[in-house]
C-alpha cells in the first residue's frame, strides 16, 4: 500500500528525513515511533503529497506521490497534527463540504456522512460550530473526515495527542475497529497504545528507521530481553556472585533500599534487615533462568521470597534504539 | 471543475459563517445609502449638468465605500488557511493548486458584486419615485457597473497577494490598504500636480481608476482599462499562484 525508497528531505538547516525505506502492506495497521524531530510527520505529509521530497520515491496504493499526486490524496485520508479544523463551520457542514471536495456527492455523501457521524459518535454536536468544541471532539471530526471518502489508507499524525484517557481508549478503539478495512499508518508518543492498535512498529530516528517488527516481538531484539527481581535470603554467602553463575544470567545488580534511606521515618517493610537482600538480574534475549535460580535456592537452602520476571517492553526498546548513548 | 465548485461554494460561505460579512455590508449600506442621499439633495431646487448617477459614481462617499471594503475582503483568503494550519487538510485533499487559488479569488469576487447588487436599485427607486431620469443611457448604467467589476477584480487581486504573503490578517489588511491607496492617489496627483509632463499624464491616464471611472459613468466605454485591469488582475493572480505554491511547501 505504501512503498517509500530512499526518501530524503532536506531543508536549508536540516535534514528532516534521510534515505528513508520502508513498506507497508495493505490490511496493515503500522505504529509510526520516533523522537520528537525524527521525521515522522515530515515523512507522513510526503506521503499525503503536501510536500514534495528533496529526493527518493514514495507511492501509495501504486501512484506516485509527486507525479499522480490527485490518484494518491483520492487514496488518502489524511489526519494532519493538532487537527487544524474551520473554526467557524458546523460539524455536518464542515463534512459535507469535505466529502464533496473528495468526490462525493448526492445521497452517496449523504449516507457517508451519516455513517461516519455515527462511527465517530459525532451526533450529538453535529449542529456546533467547530470552535466551540472540545479537543476530543475536534480530534473526532478530523478523522470522521480522514476517513470520509473510504479511503484505502489512512494516516494519522498523533490521533491522542491532548485526549484524556477515556477519549485515547474511545479512539483507540476506533482506530482497531477502523483497521479491520483500511489500512492505518499512524504516529504516536504513547506506547502502550502502539502496543495494543498496531500489527507493527517501525521506529525512525534521526530520519532513518531503526527497528521494524511486530510489537511482541521488538524487545525480542534487545540486547537484554528483560529483567527477573529476586528477594532472598542467602545467610552469610555471597548471593549477587552464585546468581551470576547461573545460565542465562548477563549480570545482578543488588537493590537498595532508596526508599527507607531517603525517608527515614517511613518504617521498612517487615522482613528487611533480618537478611533478605533484592537483585535485579538481566537476562540475555530469549532465556527465563527462573527455575535454575529456584533450583540454585533450594540447593542452598536460601529463603525465597520474590522470584517475579518483568518481559521487556515496547518503552525500553524504543528507549535503548533512540536514545543516542546507547549506541 | 467540480472541486473548484465545491471550493468556491465554500469561499463564498465562508463570508457568511462569520459575522465579518454582515458587518461589511451594513456599513455599506449605511455609506452608500447616505451616498444616495447626499445625491439627491444635491440635485434638489436647482438644475445640475450631471445625472444622478454620474454623481453617485465619481463622489468621494463612493471611493471611500469601494477602496476600503476590498482589503477586508480579500485579507483573510489565504492568511487564515495558513494561521489555522487548515492549509494542511486543504491540499491533501484531491484539489489543484490553481483551483485553490481561482476559487478564492472569484469567491472574493462574487461577495463584492453582492455587496454592490443593491446599489443598482437604488436608481431605480429615484427614478420611479422622482419620475426623473437617473441613468441617463443603459450604456452609463452597464459601463458603470463594468469598470465596477474590472477595477473589482483589480484591487480584490491586490488583496489576495498580500493575503498569501503573511498569515496574520492585520498585516495582509494593512498591506492591501496601503497599496491599494497608493496605486489609487498616485495617478490624481499626477493629473492634479501643474508641472507634470504631458508623457506622464498620459501615461497615469491609462492607470487613473478616477478617470476610467468619469469615462464609464458617461457610457464611454474605452477598452484601455479593460485591458488594463484584466492583464494587471491576471499578473498578480499569477504571482499569488506562485507564492502561495512556494509559501505551502514551506508551511
Amino acid at each position: 500500500m505504501i512503498k517509500v525508497e530512499h526518501l530524503t528531505k532536506r531543508y536549508a538547516s536540516h535534514t528532516a528525513v534521510n534515505d528513508l525505506s520502508f513498506e507497508v502492506e495493505r490490511g496493515e495497521i503500522v505504529g509510526f515511533l520516533g523522537p520528537n524531530g525524527a521525521g515522522k510527520s515530515t515523512t507522513m505529509r510526503i506521503l499525503s503529497c503536501f510536500l514534495p521530497a528533496t529526493t527518493g520515491r514514495a507511492t501509495v496504493a501504486g501512484f506516485d506521490v509527486f507525479s499522480q499526486s490527485l490518484d494518491v490524496r483520492r487514496h488518502l485520508g489524511y489526519m494532519p497534527e493538532n487537527v487544524p479544523l474551520y473554526t467557524d463551520m458546523r460539524v455536518t457542514e464542515y463534512l459535507n463540504y469535505r466529502a464533496a471536495l473528495k468526490g462525493l456527492s448526492g445521497s452517496k455523501l449523504k449516507t457517508r456522512v451519516g455513517a461516519v457521524k455515527e462511527l465517530t459518535d459525532l451526533r450529538d454536536v453535529e449542529n456546533k460550530l467547530i470552535g466551540k468544541l472540545s479537543k476530543g471532539y475536534r480530534q473526532r471530526v478530523g478523522l470522521a473526515e480522514a476517513m470520509v471518502h473510504e479511503p484505502d489508507l489512512l494516516i494519522l499524525d498523533e490521533p491522542t495527542i491532548g485526549l484524556d484517557p477515556n477519549q485515547i481508549r474511545q479512539v483507540r478503539d476506533l482506530i482497531k475497529d477502523l483497521g479491520q478495512r483500511h489500512t492505518i499508518l499512524l504516529s504516536t508518543h504513547i506506547l502502550p497504545e502502539v502496543e495494543m492498535t498496531c500489527s507493527r512498529v517501525l521506529i525512525i530516528n534521526k530520519g532513518r528507521v531503526v527497528a521494524s517488527d511486530t510489537p511482541a516481538n521488538l524487545p525480542g531484539t534487545l540486547r537484554s530481553a528483560g529483567n527477573i527481581h529476586v528477594e532472598a535470603d542467602a545467610g552469610a554467602e555471597d548471593a549477587a556472585a552464585e546468581l551470576r553463575k547461573v545460565r542465562g544470567v548477563k549480570d545482578v545488580a543488588p537493590v537498595v533500599a532508596a526508599a527507607s534511606a531517603e525517608s527515614p521515618a517511613v518504617p521498612a517493610p517487615s522482613g528487611r534487615g533480618h537478611g533478605f537482600q533484592e537483585f535485579e538480574l538481566r537476562v540475555e534475549a530469549g532465556a527465563d533462568p527462573r527455575l535454575d535460580i529456584y533450583e540454585l535456592a533450594r540447593a542452598r537452602n536460601w529463603k525465597l521470597r520474590e522470584l517475579s520476571l518483568r518481559r521487556a517492553t515496547l518503552e525500553d526498546v524504543f528507549v535503548e534504539i533512540t536514545h543516542t548513548d546507547a549506541h | 471543475m467540480r472541486s473548484f465548485f465545491v471550493l468556491l461554494d465554500r469561499e463564498l460561505k465562508s463570508y457568511f459563517y462569520s459575522p465579518l460579512a454582515y458587518i461589511i455590508l451594513t456599513f455599506f449600506l449605511i455609506l452608500t445609502g447616505y451616498l444616495l442621499g447626499t445625491t439627491v439633495e444635491f440635485f434638489q431646487g436647482q438644475p445640475r449638468q450631471y445625472l444622478p448617477f454620474e454623481f453617485f459614481f465619481n463622489n468621494l462617499l463612493f471611493w471611500i465605500a469601494f477602496l476600503l471594503t476590498i482589503p477586508i475582503i480579500t485579507m483573510r483568503l489565504y492568511s487564515e488557511e495558513f494561521k489555522l494550519g487548515t492549509i494542511e487538510p486543504l491540499m491533501t485533499a484531491p484539489v489543484r493548486d490553481w483551483q485553490v487559488v481561482a476559487a478564492k479569488f472569484f469567491g472574493a469576487l462574487l461577495f463584492f458584486l453582492i455587496l454592490w447588487a443593491p446599489t443598482a436599485t437604488y436608481f431605480g427607486i429615484f427614478q420611479s419615485i422622482t419620475g426623473q431620469a437617473a441613468t441617463g443611457s443603459a450604456g452609463a448604467f452597464a459601463g458603470s457597473y463594468l469598470i465596477l467589476l474590472l477595477m473589482g477584480m483589480f484591487y480584490i487581486s491586490i488583496g489576495c497577494l498580500a493575503s498569501v504573503l503573511t498569515q496574520n490578517q492585520i498585516i495582509a489588511a494593512i498591506v492591501s490598504l496601503v497599496t491599494i491607496l497608493l496605486f489609487f492617489f498616485i495617478g490624481i496627483v499626477a493629473t492634479v500636480k501643474p508641472n507634470v509632463s504631458q508623457n506622464l499624464r498620459d501615461l497615469m491616464a491609462y492607470t487613473t481608476s478616477v478617470l476610467h471611472m468619469q469615462d464609464y459613468s458617461r457610457g464611454v466605454l474605452d477598452t484601455r482599462p479593460m485591458v488594463f485591469y484584466t492583464s494587471m488582475t491576471l499578473l498578480l493572480q499569477f504571482i499569488t499562484y506562485q507564492v502561495f505554491q512556494y509559501r505551502k511547501w514551506q508551511f
